[in-house]
């Protein structure tokens, strides 16, 4: 790009930086006045959580974390539509391999540790799915071309989990009565706990899909020969 | 109970798409029925809000602030009642335009996840949960508008998906700084409580800068043409008809709901600038367009610019009857251009499958075989320069009326200038399908994906002009005043 | 104060740089990383505000805003990604001989220079 122009932008953008920490700053001044805070404690103990930021994700503005299980499934459709995967990596040497089978399992043992502990502690669905995503992730660079994810079908329902139990409570809930995510008193706990446990699920095969990048295949394609040079393929 | 369905035009299409991605098989058929359960439940919610008035619910059961509110006043019940219709019209094109093909596969869960996204923005009530439904929105359009797989189409949409990140992310941090100050992100809380101040200004402006992005607004409008030409028809009719109006729908909530203490004349003059700009350009670059649907992706720069001359005048009229015309006369504006162009780009699509191009100058012969088809053009055509009886004819009148009384005579030359243009781009394209052709016998060649296009191209003329009352009556106001 | 301005203001800073970069660097991948880290700077910015002094106990809302932020940026992330990838197989498959090249160069500077030509683009 032209030297002048780059000058240029450089400077407005400087310009706008400076007046957005004036503003910040100023307003930082002020006196913090009524906050969400102190309300989100106070009904902490009616969330059936004691962690307050799963009470927000997953009871106060549960509404938003449903949408983002939606945002993470059209990123997932958008990738499958655009054609199959590339062939995967080659095999692990013994030594990659050896680790792979001690680190995937603990991942995913983690990532249940995570799920549970969300409850009172920071942790939480998105936490613990991003764990299984990355055992996913690992399958895939040590070989296995598929991220060790089920067949196509399952896939389907399962990357669907998360946002369809999320969906499904909500409106049960609005046709007995209570409204859309308002859980009965009492009951919030392991509603919460259920479907935490399917977004878990959701997320960590929606973020190992999206690693191996294309439409599930019928069947897993052989791995490439060995010749492959691991250092052209690892440059992706 | 009634509240509670404030929740079914987002949840639906929701559901639908989540069983259309576990289902592929029967996606179609699921992608056509969830289609009319939501049309059916947008329109239920359109006449709630007609007889009993404005309708709000907070999700949850905590109550405002700690809850995410829903709203639908008339103005998100006019747009919705358009994504209904309009949404309905493409999804039945969309079962005859993709059938038996791999691509129609894709299409239906994130067809159906866009709409979520859609009517999710129209009845959010929530600055950040409209952040998510934006995201969700461009997400959705960028996997749609890049179906085809052509290198153009991937290109033009990978531009979309960024440009349409940075819209969301600078209207992020205007949300956070008005956060810093009032602790609350819900509109009606916050529309209480602002007072003018460094702060409020300075988030206005980022959040109508990002959505300015996002909706296309001259000259921040590059990225529209390529990523609505080059996508399937079913999806441009979508992006062109639908998506653009949910980020100029959240404008005109902000400056005449959340800010209308904060907005002044000068900052209004730059929007209806910069809209006068979009008008000029884009009708410009339409008549020069080579191709039919990059045609119709300029006029609709151009018809996002007529949106924006809206609000200088609206800045400058003091509440009452007059203001009131003229806010309905955008609200008609906007749902008028929905339809018109939801069936000319549909139109496009059938002349383009039946001609295997769309090149204007070629056009003569096959457009002609399809009369209904060349009649949809001709309608929607109608409506986009604003002909009478057509809505748009009805909203610019207003608008002219209001330019002159507020003493505003400059934009009259813009709109003049831009009907001159619309006038010439359409001619343009009728001048060819009128060739020197034996005349066809049958009128429909295709129903199934000849009729949406022309029921949509027919409201945008028919229902709206003859029958513009209803969206003052929705709106709340008395009746048009011409 | 001063710590939750030093924080929020690094935030608003990331976000000018990210900006600055999105405009001024053309390859797609720079334009991705430029707006990662703008969102970045924005989340800070709600971090820093969640807690508001000691007499107040830290506001969780922003923080659960952020984490869900984190997720669209995660998934928009993914899709640029791989609608690149995807440019790139095009780019590669017709010409296996031809050079590799540094990425698609994506403009996206509001210059009228880089109106799309209107040439007859329908045709595969």
């Amino acid at each position: 790009m032209n030297r002048d122009l780059s000058l240029l932008i450089g400077i407005l953008v400087a310009l706008l930086a400076v007046v957005l920490l004036w503003v910040f700053h100023s307003t930082l001044a002020l006196d913090p006045g009524q906050r969400l805070a102190s309300l989100a404690m106070e009904r902490l103990p009616e969330t059936g959580v004691s962690n307050p930021v799963t009470a927000v994700l997953l009871n106060y503005r549960a509404y938003d974390t449903l949408l983002e299980l939606g945002v993470l499934l059209a990123a997932l459709l958008g990738i499958w539509s655009l054609g199959p995967p590339r062939p995967g990596f080659q095999r692990a040497g013994p030594a990659l391999a050896a680790m792979v089978d001690w680190v995937v399992p603990l991942a995913i043992l983690t990532g249940g540790y995570l799920l549970w502990v969300g409850g009172h502690a920071p942790g939480g669905a998105f936490q613990a799915g991003a764990l299984l995503g990355a055992a996913g992730v690992i399958m895939r660079l040590a070989g296995h071309a598929n991220a060790g994810l089920p067949s196509e079908t399952w896939q389907r329902w399962l990357v669907v989990l998360g946002a369809g139990v999320f969906t499904l409570t909500g409106l049960l809930l609005a046709f007995t009565g209570y409204g859309f995510l308002t859980y009965p008193p009492g009951q919030a706990k392991w509603l919460i706990l259920l479907i935490e446990t399917a977004a878990t699920l959701a997320i960590g095969v929606t973020l190992a899909a999206a690693y191996v990048g294309g439409r599930p295949q019928p069947t897993a394609p052989p791995p490439p020969p060995l010749v492959t040079s691991a250092s052209a393929e690892a440059d992706r | 109970m009634t509240t509670d369905s404030l929740i079914l035009p987002i949840a639906l299409p929701l559901l639908g798409a989540l069983l259309a991605t576990a289902l592929p098989r029967i996606a179609p058929l699921l992608g056509v029925l969830t289609a009319a359960l939501t049309a059916m439940s947008g329109l239920w919610l359109t006449g709630l809000v007609w007889v009993s008035g404005d309708l709000s619910i907070v999700l949850g059961g905590w109550g405002l602030p700690l809850g995410i509110g829903l709203s639908a006043d008339g103005l998100s019940a006019a747009l919705l009642a358009m994504s209904s219709l309009v949404g309905l019209g493409i999804s039945v094109y969309a079962l005859g335009y993709f059938s038996g093909s791999e691509r129609g596969l894709h299409f239906w869960p994130l067809w159906l996840l866009l709409w979520t996204a859609l009517n999710g923005v129209f009845l959010a009530a929530d600055l950040f949960n409209l952040y998510v439904m934006l995201e969700l929105l461009g997400l959705s359009a960028a996997a749609l508008g890049a179906l085809t797989g052509s290198r153009d189409a991937v290109s033009a949409n990978l531009r979309y998906l960024l440009v349409g990140l940075l819209g969301s992310i600078t209207y992020l941090l205007g949300v956070a700084l008005i956060y810093t100050a009032y602790g609350t992100l819900d509109i009606g809380l916050l529309s209480e409580r602002v007072e003018p101040s460094a702060l409020v200004s300075t988030s206005l402006v980022l959040m109508t800068a990002g959505l300015a992005l996002k909706a296309a607004l001259f000259p921040l409008h590059f990225w529209l043409p390529p990523a609505h030409a080059n996508a399937p028809a079913p999806v441009s009719a979508a992006l062109s008809a639908l998506v653009v109006k949910a980020a100029f729908y959240l404008i005109l909530r902000l400056w005449t709901d959340l800010f209308a203490t904060i907005t002044d004349a000068g900052a209004a003059f730059i929007l209806g600038a910069l809209g006068a700009g979009a008008i000029l350009w884009g009708s410009w670059r339409a008549l020069r367009a080579e191709r039919l649907k990059l045609l119709a992706a300029y006029s609709t720069v151009a018809q996002i610019g007529y949106l924006f001359l809206f609000f200088p005048l609206l800045q400058a009229l003091p509440p009452g009857p007059a203001r009131d015309d003229l806010f309905a006369a955008c609200v008609l504006m906007a749902v008028t251009h929905g339809f018109a162009k939801a069936g000319f780009f549909l139109a496009a699509g059938l002349v383009q499958k039946k001609a295997g191009h769309d090149r204007i100058d070629e056009l003569g012969g096959a457009a002609q075989s399809m009369p209904a088809t060349t009649f949809s053009i001709a309608l929607a055509g109608s409506a986009l320069i604003g002909l009478p009886p057509s809505g748009s004819f009805i909203a610019k009148w207003v608008l002219m009326q209001s330019a002159l009384e507020t003493g505003q005579w400059w934009w009259l030359i813009v709109i003049a200038l831009g009907t001159l243009l619309a006038a010439a781009y359409i001619f343009r394209v009728l001048s060819r399908a009128f060739g020197q052709e034996p005349t066809p016998q049958c009128f429909i060649t295709d129903a199934r994906a000849e009729i949406p296009a022309l029921l949509l191209a027919l409201a945008s003329v028919a229902l709206l002009g003859l029958a513009a009352g209803p969206i003052w009556s929705l709106l709340g106001f008395e009746g048009v005043q011409i | 104060m001063i710590a939750q301005f030093l924080y929020g203001g690094a935030g608003i800073l990331l976000f000018a740089l990210g900006l600055w970069s999105l405009l001024v660097h053309a390859p797609l991948l720079r334009k991705l990383i430029a707006l990662n880290i703008m969102g970045a700077g924005v989340f800070h910015v709600f971090i820093a505000i969640a807690h508001r002094g000691d007499a107040l106990p830290p506001d969780p809302v922003p923080h659960a805003l952020v984490l869900t932020g984190i997720v669209v940026a995660v998934s928009a992330t993914a899709l640029a990604l791989a609608l690149n990838s995807r440019l790139e197989q095009g780019e590669n498959e017709p010409e296996p001989a031809s050079s590799p090249s540094p990425g698609p160069r994506i403009h996206m500077q509001p210059a009228l220079s880089t109106e799309p030509s209107s040439k007859g683009a329908t045709h595969p």
